[in-house]
């Protein structure tokens, strides 16, 4: 990963601005550590890669041999939120932690913007 | 009957609004222009959607087209606007027969019969269905849902004396033997099938690697206080996949190409759940 933290920065402004949106991490898919992050207090941020980082690579798996290639977007849903995340061909995740009533569509365009941010 | 045709066409030309739709689709699918009924139904449809016989008209059509997925929506959707409309109890019964499940379609027969006790398609389709019938098992059970003629239509459908266990799991539902996996905690297949676009059965490696997702979700969400996850949707290069937990214990993987939006995929999956919920806990 090359870009400045001033990117990263941008990047994540790119996603905390969407109404809704609790934080937003940069994290290393392969061992899932933080690399950058804006998050409300409370979120714990490194458990949460962690598990954000093997939930990907679980489904890389399974998405390849079902045939239907890499993950491009993917989001967890769950009764009082969300976690939703954009893998970047260059080995990061986007990763944003949001309340239930987001609007996803919009959250899912502002991460593939900062994907393509942070390369 | 292309009179009638004529004069309802010209009817409907001159009146949008009108109910004749409901008539002039029908008859254009006993006809065998289904293509034209579709757009006579659909039309209808978008006048009146809150009406339960546009939405059986429809799925009859969608039936006849073999897209039944859409048709147990649209007869779905009846059934909620007139949770007792026969033509709809009738069209679900057809379709979880030709998935197999000859226990829901006999239900859905017995809920028709319920509501219209006197009609003899429902009980000649509910003996059938249960194996009292000429051509016991219900084999000459047909689509259509529609009144008395319904059920007796000479369009035969595939026999399934012995329904498959997989395909009991996700009665009425397109794709259950391709696209639909069921699965418990351990990875192991409870029902349904996977096919990758080359065609190849993909059902076991997709298992395997799906094997703890359900509890790494939960962690995910028990982490970050959110209550119990409700689905995970990924949207792949060629194609899109939703996961959910039909129970605790369980989850179920619905696959289906990039041409199926995500907001419908997890509409599927929503069924495909319920479905597999009934299955789960009958078998439980």
């Amino acid at each position: 990963m090359t870009a400045p933290a001033a990117a990263f920065d941008k990047a994540l402004a790119l996603i905390t601005r969407v109404r809704g949106v609790r934080g937003a991490m940069l994290v290393a898919a392969e061992d899932g550590i933080v690399v950058a992050e804006q998050l409300m207090e409370g979120i714990k941020g490194p458990a949460v890669s962690a598990l954000a980082a093997s939930l990907t690579a679980r489904l890389r798996r399974a998405m390849e041999a079902a045939g239907v290639g890499a993950s491009l977007f993917w989001h967890l849903q769950a009764e009082q939120g969300a976690l939703l995340v954009v893998p970047t061909p260059a080995g990061t995740l986007v990763v944003a932690v949001a309340e239930p009533d987001v609007n996803v569509g919009l959250v899912r365009l502002e991460l593939l913007r900062a994907a393509e941010v942070v390369g | 009957m292309p009179d009638e045709i004529k004069t309802l066409s010209s009817q409907l030309a001159q009146d949008p609004d009108s109910l004749v739709f409901l008539r002039l689709g029908e008859l254009l699918r006993q006809k065998g222009q289904v293509d034209i009924a579709h757009r006579v139904a659909l039309t209808g449809l978008e006048r009146h959607p809150h009406l339960p016989d546009a939405h059986d008209l429809y799925a009859r059509i969608l039936a006849d087209k073999h897209d039944y997925e859409r048709a147990f929506d649209e007869w779905d959707m009846a059934l909620r606007i007139a949770p007792d409309h026969v033509g709809a109890l009738k069209g679900l019964a057809f379709l979880y027969f030709k998935v197999g499940d000859v226990q829901q379609a006999a239900a859905h027969l017995e809920a028709a019969q319920r509501a219209a006790p006197t009609d003899p398609g429902v009980a000649q389709a509910l003996a059938m269905a249960r194996g009292e019938g000429p051509g016991g098992g219900g084999a000459d059970m047909s689509a259509g849902g529609r009144g008395t003629e319904a059920l007796t239509e000479p369009e035969p459908i595939a026999p399934a004396a012995q329904p498959l266990e997989e395909a009991r799991v996700f009665a009425g539902l397109e794709g259950a033997q391709e696209g639909l996996l069921l699965l418990d905690a351990s990875g192991r297949v409870l029902g349904g099938a996977l096919k990758d676009p080359a065609g190849r059965n993909v059902t076991d490696a997709v298992a395997a690697y799906l094997a703890g997702v359900s509890q790494e979700a939960a962690r995910t969400v028990k982490l970050l206080g959110l209550g119990k996850w409700t689905g995970l949707a990924a949207e792949g290069e060629l194609g899109h996949v939703h996961l959910a937990p039909p129970s605790s214990d369980a989850l179920l993987l619905v696959v289906r190409d990039r041409a199926v939006p995500m907001g419908r995929l997890a509409i599927i999956a929503q069924r495909a759940a319920l479905a597999a919920r009934r299955w789960l806990e009958a078998h439980a």
